[in-house]
């Protein structure tokens, strides 16, 4: 068993409410904040914790919080990122579901640190349960006291609001998280200014995401340094994986970062291996942006070391022969799985998800998933597949916020990894309607040169 | 069609807005179309957008554009009850094609339909958040997980049991 730090009540019966949260530990970490430490030293703490922002992008925490900006008379603001939106990914959904005073108590804390008297939570608005969940928490935190004006008698007041979206993935992105709880349309904004420095109604803003702030609570009981003993070299403390697809075990898991990619999906304690005793072909391991890689990139790295669980690790060999930790979504694909399928309903996701603001993404994301449409349906040809080569080199890095990466990765990466199966696709358009192209040779040993 | 709030409404409304700072009750336009769109007929026909801006004192075109952005609002007349399916990768990869070709044959429509007898809408959409516990698809509030045909029949069943009482 490895280490918890957010999950490790998740099973004692009643941990959603406050009573039994309290009475197992729960808004310690608050008590100690307020009255034996100063926001500074909290920052401080989470700086030697070496956490790395939970969302996606993998941001160190305490760097971005001391970069807030502190303008004499200015309100400053926390926003919790709770839109959850990236395919694969459903762990902060678990989280504030069955833990939902864990938020609260992590929300409570970097309010203190940052300076946030009103702190949002921005939910997807299809959360609607969780919604609920999350104001019955808030309630309950206020009538003990944890919430409201004069906390603990220091003197410090702080309230939490729940924001619920409506269904837009690209309000996940921060500033566009923003322009939304603004109460208009989810268009990024082109930075600078960065939300440190003008964010929500123009005031100073940090966004974080809903496990980050979690990570806090043991942050702060533990202290930093002990926290960064957890886990390996850059990737401390635990992250929560959610895993998905072929698996026998589906679910939200905290792992810390000293597993490796093998025994994270065939472990019992894990993903239990893939379903019905296939092999396994091909997994997105952190969120559905990141590159697919195919078996054998996946459980080792180009240069045949074991790949873990971590950061480092996951991203080892670049975008040539790596991918990256991301959100944690993890998506495995079993021997069956059709990769000009899966990466079409990528496409079109993003498509969807497209704000329309920068040419290369609006019109990209569209050409791309009409491509794909037509390779899957046995109406390609070969110069397709240059042109989506081509057409996803030009959105990357051309845009006004990383959706447009986003959407270009996942289709460089089939290509890359699996060209002969979207030429299969291609040479064989009546075959392909009826049978995959399967296994292939996607999970055989690399070949290492001495 | 004019449109008003009740007194419970409109305590919910004044709720919502007092969330955010003096003068921005702008922000409080989301959750205000969320609680419009749930009071009325499930969704946001003009004159309800009208009414939402005069109570939030907007300009209407702020609230059609940001209607117009945002999926979970319906600007066109919708069913009792909406299956709203995912379709996307991690949702496809574990079956979700063969449950949205079985709910079009049950209840003969096709996706952005509904059907006659004005119950059902059957909407396809992307990733919801609940990829492990895939084909699954949301129906108002909650999620209907770990869908088999059985279990859609016994779900279609338990919604027209609610209108035919
Ligand atoms: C298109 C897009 C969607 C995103 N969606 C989310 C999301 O759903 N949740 C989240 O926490 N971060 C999301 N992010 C990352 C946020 O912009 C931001 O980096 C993050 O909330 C910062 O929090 P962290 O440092 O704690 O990870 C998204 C980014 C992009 C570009
Ligand atoms: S990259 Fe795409 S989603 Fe991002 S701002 Fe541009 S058009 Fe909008
Ligand atoms: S892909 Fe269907 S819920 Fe995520």
């Amino acid at each position: 068993m490895g280490v918890k730090l957010l999950l490790d009540k998740a099973n004692v019966p009643g941990i959603r409410t406050y009573e039994v949260y309290r009475r197992e530990g729960g808004y310690r970490s608050v008590e100690k904040a307020l009255k034996e430490m100063n926001p500074e030293s909290i920052v401080e703490e989470v700086k030697k914790s070496g956490l790395r922002g939970r969302g996606g992008a993998g941001f160190p925490t305490g760097m971005k919080w001391s970069f807030i900006a502190k303008p004499e008379g200015v309100p400053r603001h926390l926003v919790c990122n709770a839109d959850e939106s990236e395919p694969g990914t459903f762990k902060d959904r678990y989280l504030m579901e069955f833990i939902p005073h864990l938020l609260l108590e992590g929300l409570i804390v970097s309010s203190f640190a940052l300076g946030s008297h009103d702190t949002y939570i921005y939910i997807r608005g299809e959360y609607a349960w969780i919604t609920d969940i999350l104001e019955e928490a808030i309630n309950e935190a206020k009538a003990n006291g944890w919430l409201g004006k004069n906390i603990l008698g220091t003197g410090f007041e702080c309230n939490i609001h729940v924001h619920r979206g409506a269904g837009a993935y690209i309000c996940g992105e921060e500033t566009a998280l923003i322009e939304s709880l603004e109460g208009k349309r989810g268009n990024p904004r082109i930075k600078p200014p960065f939300p440190a420095i003008q964010g929500l109604w123009q005031r100073p803003t940090v966004v974080n995401n809903v496990e980050t702030l979690a990570a806090i609570v043991p942050i702060i009981n533990m202290g930093g340094e002990e926290y960064a003993k957890i886990g390996v070299g850059r990737s401390t403390g635990t992250k929560l994986i959610s895993a998905c697809g072929n698996i026998n075990k589906p679910g939200v898991y905290e792992i810390d970062m000293t597993i490796s990619v093998e025994e994270f999906i065939y472990s019992d304690e894990y993903c239990g291996g893939i379903k019905g005793g296939k092999q396994l072909k091909a997994c997105i391991p952190g969120g559905s942006s990141v590159p697919i890689l195919p078996a054998n990139l996946l459980l080792k790295t180009a240069t045949g070391e074991t790949r873990y669980m971590n950061y480092e690790s996951l991203s080892d060999g670049g975008f040539a022969t790596g991918s990256m930790l991301g959100s944690g979504g993890f998506i495995v694909l079993d021997e069956d799985q059709c990769i000009v399928k899966n990466t079409l309903t990528l496409a079109r996701f993003y498509r969807h998800e497209s704000c329309g603001q920068c040419s290369p993404c609006r019109e990209g994301t569209g050409w791309m998933e009409k491509i794909l449409h037509k390779i899957e349906h046995g109406h390609g040809t070969i110069a397709d597949i240059d042109l989506l080569w081509d057409i996803q080199r030009k959105i990357e890095g051309n845009t006004i916020c990383p959706l447009g990466d986003a959407a270009a990765w996942p289709v460089a990466a089939a290509i890359r990894h699996f060209r002969d199966e979207f030429e299969w696709h291609i040479n064989n358009p009546v075959l392909s309607q009826t049978s995959n192209f399967g296994l292939q040779h996607y999970a055989d040993p690399i070949h290492v040169p001495a | 069609m004019t449109y008003t709030f009740n007194d419970t409404q409109m305590a919910e409304l004044n709720r919502l807005v007092a969330r955010y700072p003096e003068g921005k009750q702008k922000s409080a336009l989301l959750p205000a179309l969320h609680l419009a769109q749930d009071s009325f007929d499930g969704w946001l026909p003009t004159e309800l957008m009208d009414y939402i801006a005069n109570l939030l004192k907007i300009e209407p075109i702020e609230v059609y554009e940001v209607a117009s952005f945002y999926s979970m609002f319906n600007l066109k007349p919708v069913g009792k009850f909406i299956f709203e399916v995912c379709q996307t990768g991690p949702c496809m990869i574990s079956g979700s094609d063969d449950i949205i070709a079985y709910i079009q044959e049950k209840l003969d429509i096709k996706p952005g339909e509904t059907t006659k007898d004005g119950v059902f809408t059957l909407k396809l959409v992307e990733c919801l958040g609940a990829c492990g516990y895939a084909p699954m698809m949301q129906v108002g509030k909650i999620f209907r997980e770990h869908l088999t045909k059985e279990k859609v029949d016994s779900i279609i069943a338990e919604y027209r049991a609610t209108v035919t009482n």
